[in-house]
């Protein structure tokens, strides 16, 4: 093993990733792009969950105080009013899942619509039926709890998927797409013709392609923390080591894909194949609390889970790397696989 | 065992690719400082045979000995390599390349020395996806010279050449072969094979149908010819006229 050769490999694997004006610039202009993307869904008016629909209201002529729907329905949080002139337009967009319930503007009587496959309009048929109980009927029967201790924003929860969704991409199409692409060029075929060992070339990938994610995501992070504040409940130096541990997974994972194969179709593909799956089930997005015991023995077999299970307990619950060990250890161990196994199954040439 | 003035030696060596047999038993021999070439038509088995002497691809049966012995981890320090096909890092410039590529070796020449055998200067700041087809041959043999190799590999290496780039080329290769190092070269070009090499190989579908020194292969295959006593009617009347692809 020579680090000098190492080195070499580093050296002109970053230049490459830097004056490559088109790659680089999606790289600086993709984590500001989420920034911006962060600020659209998180406004005020973009966050609410559920959207319902109101018929017929004359557009630009009528307000939100003047529809005869109950009254408590109109200030509620999370649900969007959205007016239609007519009912046809209206029906349209509640069977395609564009509203989640349709009620007519005509009083007294209640008449509403809702689309029986939807979730959502299930749950809000309930809460417009709740709406028109006086809220004293009530008052004798419910007590609402406060929660004790700092409560975790969505966007504070949101955010470390984020993060760990971009580090995965990015290490997935970043290393096992580029040495695709190098392997079907020739450029590997030359690198073999040299004293290289296929351990110090995927070393140095390796090396380079963490240092760069680690570099983009605190970009990401900073740019983030400017508009939306976030509460950083542990300690800023455990929350790196844990994001160089999955970086460096994640990297390997690349590796696997990057090991055999010069068609660069089929790799994207394989990528794709290993990222969806892990977007819906390491809880990116949402949780997958309740999922069935199957589910979540396949998130557990998946490293963005542990990643982001680490992240979120030291950013939203303050944890030490002690208090996630069990996560390090996982991802050591699965980064150590991969790489042997990458490293065993590596090919120079087609 | 071989014996120690062959730089490398081949026994029965033999490559299928999907069924199809790319080379069939081949055996030869190449004396240390010599410049041996390989012609054939394409498809002959010229490139397979060179990348398996080269360790790039592996033989199905047969063996390969470099200075009497197994290729170990001395032998891609001591070898320089030409591809016929080769991209390299886009963004790097040549000079770049070059020093990474020195990096790789115990000892090299001096990337300054490099740049001036193979005339780089012009375009030594320049990136590797900027430069010409020609540009860019000039560079893969300065690559392949960057650490003063004992054996040098170089797979038509002239291919593209406009004939001044050309001729400097076999001026390089010339050179090279005086100094003592050993060249395998592989070529479509009949002149620059009768130029260079003292001995030459051809070789059609997979196996070695002739071999020996330019001169008394013109003389052996030229005898009773109404064509031009040079390499290419030798080639032509071993090989045939038919085309091939």
């Amino acid at each position: 093993m020579s680090f000098k050769r190492m080195w070499a490999l580093f050296v002109a694997r970053n230049f490459e990733f830097i004056r490559d004006r088109a790659g680089f610039g999606w790289n600086i202009l993709f984590p500001f792009l989420i920034v911006a993307g962060f600020g659209v869904i998180f406004s005020s008016d973009s966050r609410s969950e559920f959207k319902l629909g109101v018929f017929p209201v004359k557009q630009d002529s009528m307000t939100v105080n003047e529809l005869k729907i109950p009254e408590k329905l109109k200030t509620y949080d999370h649900i969007k009013i959205v007016p239609f002139e007519t009912h046809d337009e209206a029906m349209d967009k509640l069977l395609h899942h564009k509203i989640d319930i349709l009620l007519e503007n005509k009083g007294p009587k209640l008449r509403y619509w809702i689309n029986n496959s939807s979730p959502k309009g299930y749950v809000l048929e309930k809460v417009v039926k709740e709406s028109i109980i006086p809220e004293e009927m009530f008052a004798s029967r419910v007590i609402k709890q406060q929660i004790k201790g700092a409560q975790v924003r969505y966007i504070d929860w949101l955010f470390p998927g984020i993060l760990g969704m971009n580090i995965m991409f990015s290490s997935l199409f970043g290393v096992g797409y580029v040495i695709v692409r190098y392997r079907r060029s020739g450029v590997l075929k030359r690198l073999k013709a040299t004293p290289v060992t296929a351990f110090e070339y995927l070393t140095a990938q390796l090396v380079s392609r963490v240092l760069i994610l680690l570099a983009t995501s605190s970009l990401v992070w900073f740019g983030c923390d400017l508009f939306f504040s976030f509460q950083m409940q542990g300690s800023y130096f455990d929350a790196f080591v844990i994001f160089l541990a999955g970086s460096i997974c994640l990297v390997s994972l690349g590796l696997i894909i990057a090991c055999r194969g010069t068609n660069e179709e089929l790799t994207n593909g394989a990528i794709n194949f290993i990222c969806w799956p892990m977007m819906f089930l390491s809880e990116v997005w949402f949780s997958i609390e309740g999922a069935s015991a199957w589910v979540k023995s396949i998130a557990n077999a998946l490293p963005l889970t542990h990643f982001l299970s680490a992240v979120r307990k030291i950013i939203n619950d303050g944890a030490t790397l002690s208090e996630v060990s069990s996560e390090i250890t996982i991802l050591l161990v699965m980064s150590l696989a991969f790489l042997c196994i990458g490293s065993l199954l590596f090919s120079w040439t087609k | 065992m071989s014996t120690v003035s062959n730089i490398i030696e081949v026994r029965q060596l033999k490559k299928k690719y999907n069924g199809n047999t790319a080379v069939d038993g081949i055996s030869l021999t190449i004396a240390k400082g010599s410049c041996f070439g390989l012609l054939g038509p394409n498809g002959a088995g010229k490139t397979t045979i060179v990348e398996m002497m080269e360790n790039i691809i592996a033989q199905d049966s047969g063996d390969i000995f470099y200075k009497g012995g197994e290729r170990d981890k001395a032998f891609n320090q001591e070898v320089g390599i030409q591809f016929q096909h080769t991209e390299l890092l886009a963004f790097l410039t040549v000079e770049e390349t070059l020093r990474t590529f020195a990096a790789f070796y115990h000892n090299h020449l001096p990337v300054e020395d490099i740049i001036a055998l193979c005339m780089l200067e012009n375009i030594k700041k320049s990136l590797n996806n900027k430069i010409s087809g020609g540009q860019r041959q000039r560079l893969l043999l300065g690559l392949a010279l960057l650490n003063d190799p004992e054996l040098i590999f170089l797979d038509e290496p002239s291919t593209g050449l406009d004939p001044q780039a050309r001729k400097h080329i076999w001026e390089i290769i010339h050179d090279m072969n005086k100094k003592g190092r050993t060249i395998i070269l592989t070529t479509h070009y009949m002149e620059e094979a009768e130029s260079l090499c003292d001995t030459i190989a051809i070789m059609d579908k997979g196996r070695i149908i002739e071999q020996g020194s330019p001169e008394n292969l013109v003389d052996k295959h030229c005898k009773d010819m109404d064509s031009p006593r040079n390499l290419e009617s030798v080639f032509l009347k071993l090989t045939g006229k038919r085309l091939r692809e």
